[in-house]
């Protein structure tokens, strides 16, 4: 893959995709790409759906990916990977947290939270790699590090040295969680 | 670091430092906000939250006449309640540079409509500028200031959604000392009795013209030459769209958008092919174009509401999709449920709706989270126009039908309630109306991400101040009956929502309970006793994000983690089935 990328980071409103989208930019600056990112917030950290548009390359102009043009979606919650997956360009790839998030309609039954995601996922998309992160988030010692697990499954994807990853990670993160926060990346880095 | 990627909100507030800026004021709103959260964070730049629009831009007209350089934020309907100082500022004029951001929402992401407010500059014959990235927007603020300066007239800076929450690269710049302009006492100038205002009216008309040459020549109207078969003049992000999806076509980037450079639009005009204008919502630089007898197309192709996305552009302009999206198998979008937002689990207020629906009472709603009210399950809000128009349409339905008195009620949050609930209140109590006004009083503005307002006692500097009372504020303005109750309680929340609603006379009902992620503070959670929960799913008529519906086991669960333990579906529970973790091992 391109150090050149469109990422687009899906998931819940809470679950740190922002946090996650900065981590990744300051990587990609670090290389000395440039970088643009998008993302609506608002009425969508009341547990609505999210989305990050992430763009890195020698020149960027819109901060928007197209339909059918994301290198890469990073789903926190295999909903949202579902939902957003026209994004994806033909051969790209789709790291899919999982874990399973209800939306209110799906919890007062208007509707219902749709069968074997990640079998039709794999179906559509032959790159697709899922991950237990809120269990390995479990391990790393915080339930909150799903976000940097799956920045570490990302990594080891892409084209950066991993020293740009830790820096990132510690010039970003507060320095009273960078513990867990470092040892949930690399049980992400890590994860087969 | 010198070069650093910011939103454009946060490259705004860098432009407001690097600038000179002495005075901001603001109300927040999405996607506006961040402008001023940023703005304070410079010691030496005065920022303050005002309880509306109208009455932030009357603060900066203070600053400015004082003669600070000045800036103030909204986002596009905030422009609406100040629109009223605004139409007369530009007769005024200014004396300290002052910038007026308006932060529009093409798409409606976290709006009630998407007007252009492009419309308003030209309506209040001001000068418009309009970035297209952060580093634009923070060099434009520097601009907007030189330009208000110059021409004596506040500016308007007009943003988008996709400026201000899009993060792209900036050089930070040192700033600039930015003196104080001396202040000189003129009434013809800032005293608009008629006598004077007609002058200034024709002043205002002279600085139009000297205005548009002004736009002929400025560098922030640029032409970038390419392949000459097709033109297109477009401002703002769409300039961003453009060259992602035409980067070989020539392009006229707008920077400064009134008045328009009519020369400029000419010379490039009679050079392409084909011209096209690009530009979201409204035919503002279209009908110019047209008017100037020069053909071009854009509405007709384009659409008047939503956002343009570079894809769109490649398929009108060229017919094809470059874009390709994947072809996908077993995908059927109709079968993804929709994940809307919701009322936080452990807010409180959630409980007031519940209530309110199940007394079938008619609401007026209001601005803020308890807009969220409105979606299943809850379904309890009957209208929301916009800020503070809760209590007045509550008024003019007991009026419109006598039989409708006694069946409404008003809802409200506090901060809304501050920024245009009072004068719906006096007119309710002056007019021998009869509404009842809930206001729930969640001790900040939530929606928008926690901003303090007149009754939270701290300003955005994070200054200790006196917190104006809700209920003292309230008795001032001629209502006799406030009570204040803690909506935890559905029982006695019932109770007291109808009694006020069949009180003849107007009432208040304060909700009081700060919003449940300001506190953060958790309770044991809740557990369902699975012997005795019989499925009957009354507690997901809470609509708690909590509460998980296992439709194979028929069992209705508690997800621990998201639970705050604020009792409500304990209350709700005809079983006795949902306890707190721990008690149902009795």
């Amino acid at each position: 893959m391109n150090k050149g990328s469109d990422i687009l980071l899906v998931g819940v409103g809470g679950q740190g995709t922002i946090l996650a989208s900065r981590i990744l930019a300051h990587v990609a600056q670090d290389n000395n790409l440039e970088v643009k990112i998008s993302e609506v917030h608002g009425m969508a950290q009341r547990g609505g759906s999210v989305v990050t548009h992430l763009r890195m390359g020698d020149k960027v102009y819109s901060p928007l990916i197209q339909k059918g043009q994301a290198d890469v979606i990073l789903a926190f919650e295999q909903l949202e990977a579902w939902r957003w997956l026209g994004y994806l360009r033909e051969g790209g790839m789709a790291v899919v947290n999982t874990q399973v998030i209800s939306p209110v309609p799906v919890i007062s039954g208007y509707q219902e939270y749709p069968d074997n995601i990640i079998n039709r996922l794999k179906k559509n998309v032959d790159k697709t790699l899922e991950v237990d992160a809120l269990k390995l988030a479990e391990q790393a010692g915080n339930e909150k590090t799903v976000n940097v697990v799956l920045l570490g499954v990302l990594a080891r994807q892409l084209e950066f040295e991993k020293n740009y990853w830790v820096r990132a990670l510690e010039s970003i993160i507060p320095e009273k969680i960078i513990e867990p926060n470092k040892e949930a990346f690399m049980l992400g880095y890590n994860h087969t | 670091m010198n070069y650093t990627l910011l939103s454009g909100n946060e490259a705004i507030a860098r432009g407001a430092f690097e600038s000179g800026v002495k005075v901001a004021a603001a109300y927040p709103g999405t996607p506006s906000t961040e402008i001023l959260q940023n703005v304070a964070e410079y010691e030496d730049i005065y920022a303050q939250w005002s309880s509306n629009e109208k009455v932030a831009l009357e603060v900066g007209i203070g600053a400015s006449i004082g003669g600070a350089r000045t800036l103030v934020a909204m986002k596009h309907v905030g422009v609406n309640v100040a629109a009223d100082p605004l139409m007369t500022l530009s007769y005024t004029g200014v004396n300290g540079g002052l910038v007026l951001v308006s932060a529009d929402d093409p798409g409606m992401h976290s709006s009630q409509n998407e007007q252009d407010n492009r419309r308003f500059a030209k309506f209040a014959k001001i000068p418009l500028l309009e970035p297209s990235d952060s580093q634009e927007a923070k060099d434009y603020v520097g601009k907007a200031l030189d330009i208000s300066e110059r021409f004596d007239l506040p500016v308007m800076l007009r943003v988008t959604t996709r400026i201000s929450h899009a993060l792209t690269g900036v050089n930070l710049e040192e700033p600039n000392e930015g003196n104080l302009k001396e202040y000189n006492k003129d009434k013809e100038k800032y005293v608009m009795i008629p006598a004077y205002g007609r002058k200034r009216h024709e002043v205002l008309e002279n600085k139009l013209v000297d205005m548009k040459s002004f736009s002929e020549n400025s560098s922030l109207n640029q032409i970038e030459w390419g392949d000459k078969d097709i033109g297109i003049i477009t401002s703002g992000i769409c300039y961003q769209y453009v060259k992602e999806a035409l980067p070989g076509s020539s392009c006229l980037k707008l920077g400064f958008t009134h008045p328009l450079p009519e020369k400029l639009i000419k010379e490039f005009a009679s050079k392409v092919n084909k011209l096209y204008v690009v530009e979201e919502l409204e035919p503002y630089m279209e009908e110019k174009i047209k008017a100037m007898g020069i053909e071009v197309i854009g509405k007709e192709v384009f659409p008047l509401n939503g956002e343009i996305s570079a894809s769109m552009i490649q398929e009108k302009i060229k017919g094809e999709k470059e874009f390709e999206t994947i072809q996908l198998s077993d995908y059927d979008e109709d079968e993804i449920p929709a994940r809307p937002p919701v009322m936080c689990p452990g807010c409180s207020h959630r409980g007031v709706f519940y209530t309110l629906k199940k007394l079938k009472l008619i609401v007026t709603g209001d601005i803020g989270c308890y807009t969220l009210g409105c979606l299943p399950p809850l379904e309890s809000i009957d209208s929301c126009v916009c800020m503070g128009a809760s209590i007045g349409k509550a008024l003019g339905m007991e009026k419109a039908n006598p039989e409708l008195k006694g069946k409404i009620v008003a809802v409200i949050g506090d901060s809304t309630y501050f920024h245009s609930g009072l004068t719906g209140t006096l007119d309710v109590a002056y007019n021998l109306g009869s509404s009842t006004i809930i206001i729930l009083d969640n001790r900040t503005t939530a929606m928008t991400g926690h901003q303090d307002h007149p009754g939270t006692g701290k300003t955005l500097k994070g200054e200790e101040t006196k917190a104006a009372s809700l209920s003292e504020v309230v008795k001032a303005m001629g209502v006799d009956r406030v009570t204040i109750a803690d909506p935890s309680n559905l029982e006695k929340t019932k109770e007291i929502v109808q009694e006020e609603v069949n009180i003849s006379e107007p009432s208040v009902i304060i909700f009081r309970k700060p919003c449940a992620l300001l506190e953060r503070k958790k309770d044991t959670p809740y557990v369902v006793d699975e012997d005795k929960c019989v499925y009957c799913k009354l507690c997901l008529n809470l609509g708690c994000p909590a509460l998980m519906n296992d439709v194979e086991e028929e069992k209705v669960q508690v997800e621990k983690t998201m639970c705050t333990g604020c009792s409500l579906c304990e209350q709700v529970c005809k079983k006795g089935a949902i306890k707190k973790a721990g008690d149902t091992n009795e």
